[in-house]
């Protein structure tokens, strides 16, 4: 109970951490990616307090065991293939297409704009077909 | 100058949320996966992913209301596209096994290989992707 208790403390502040930064607003995201445009790189701080964060206390996390489980669920997939390259440039195409990637697409739920219905809806199908296709990749 | 405060206080609640997830449960704060894996049928094991998911509602309906200026946007592009787009995020980031939270946020700071390749891959593409639209308008 206090593991979900956690968990769902961590979507609460992985949502307000979204909604300061400016990463659920699709303008943002785009100028963020428009490089040889009108280049906006406050987004760049998004990452870099994320990772920066992350990178010190994953490491004083590691050695430790998890309050609410008997381990780490580390993931297991460790080379680098053709997989991971296709569909993170499908991702990276849609993403700079819409300027909303998995996170904001749920938050941006709470304005209950239709547009951010229908991208969750395509989001979602996107991920069942796969899940239908996904023999074709092995 | 572009304030930057914000989107570092953001990224910095990013980290701490991705962190509190290792910390207490063990789990990597993924979100194409936690979505993706919880679209399956029903299962104890899953319990985590919907607590998360209803966090990610509950946090930012919470900022909606108290800080209801980072919603003044709109999604300004035609359904058609939202579609298109929506369709290769979700059906990409299950291929490539993760979006910017798993391979961007956490991946990358625990230094993982497949993450490094993954999150520049999709910056480039999306990079790409807008400059070829900017060409094209």
């Amino acid at each position: 109970m206090i593991g979900h208790m956690i968990s769902l403390g961590a979507g609460v502040i992985f949502a307000i951490g979204l909604s300061l930064s400016g990463m659920i607003n699709p303008d943002k995201v785009i100028g963020f990616l428009d490089i040889f445009g009108n280049w906006d790189y406050a987004l760049v701080f998004v990452m870099a307090g994320a990772v920066i964060f992350n990178f010190f206390s994953f490491r004083f996390l590691r050695s430790r065991k998890p309050i609410c489980s008997h381990s780490h669920f580390w993931p297991t997939k460790m080379e680098v293939d053709k997989n991971l390259f296709i569909g993170s440039a499908l991702f990276g195409i849609g993403w700079g297409l819409a300027g909303i990637c998995p996170g904001p697409a749920i938050v941006n739920l709470v304005t209950l704009e239709p547009k951010a219905f229908v991208f969750v809806l395509s989001l979602v199908m996107g991920m069942f077909l796969f899940k239908v296709t996904q023999k074709l990749w092995e | 100058m572009e304030n930057v405060l914000n989107p570092l206080i953001g990224g910095l609640l990013i980290g701490l949320s991705s962190s509190l997830l290792l910390g207490g449960i063990g789990r990597i704060a993924g979100i194409s996966g936690i979505l993706g894996s919880s679209l399956a049928k029903f299962h104890v094991d899953n319990l985590w992913k919907y607590y998360f998911l209803f966090g990610l509602i509950l946090g930012g309906f919470f900022m909606y209301v108290v800080y209801p200026q980072m919603f003044h946007y709109k999604i300004s592009f035609s359904e058609s596209k939202l579609i298109i787009a929506g369709l290769l995020v979700g059906y990409g980031t299950r291929l490539g096994s993760g979006c910017t939270s798993g391979h961007g946020v956490c991946g990358v700071a625990r230094m993982a290989k497949r993450s490094f390749v993954a999150t520049l891959t999709f910056i480039l593409f999306g990079i790409l992707t807008v400059a070829v639209q900017g060409a094209l308008s």
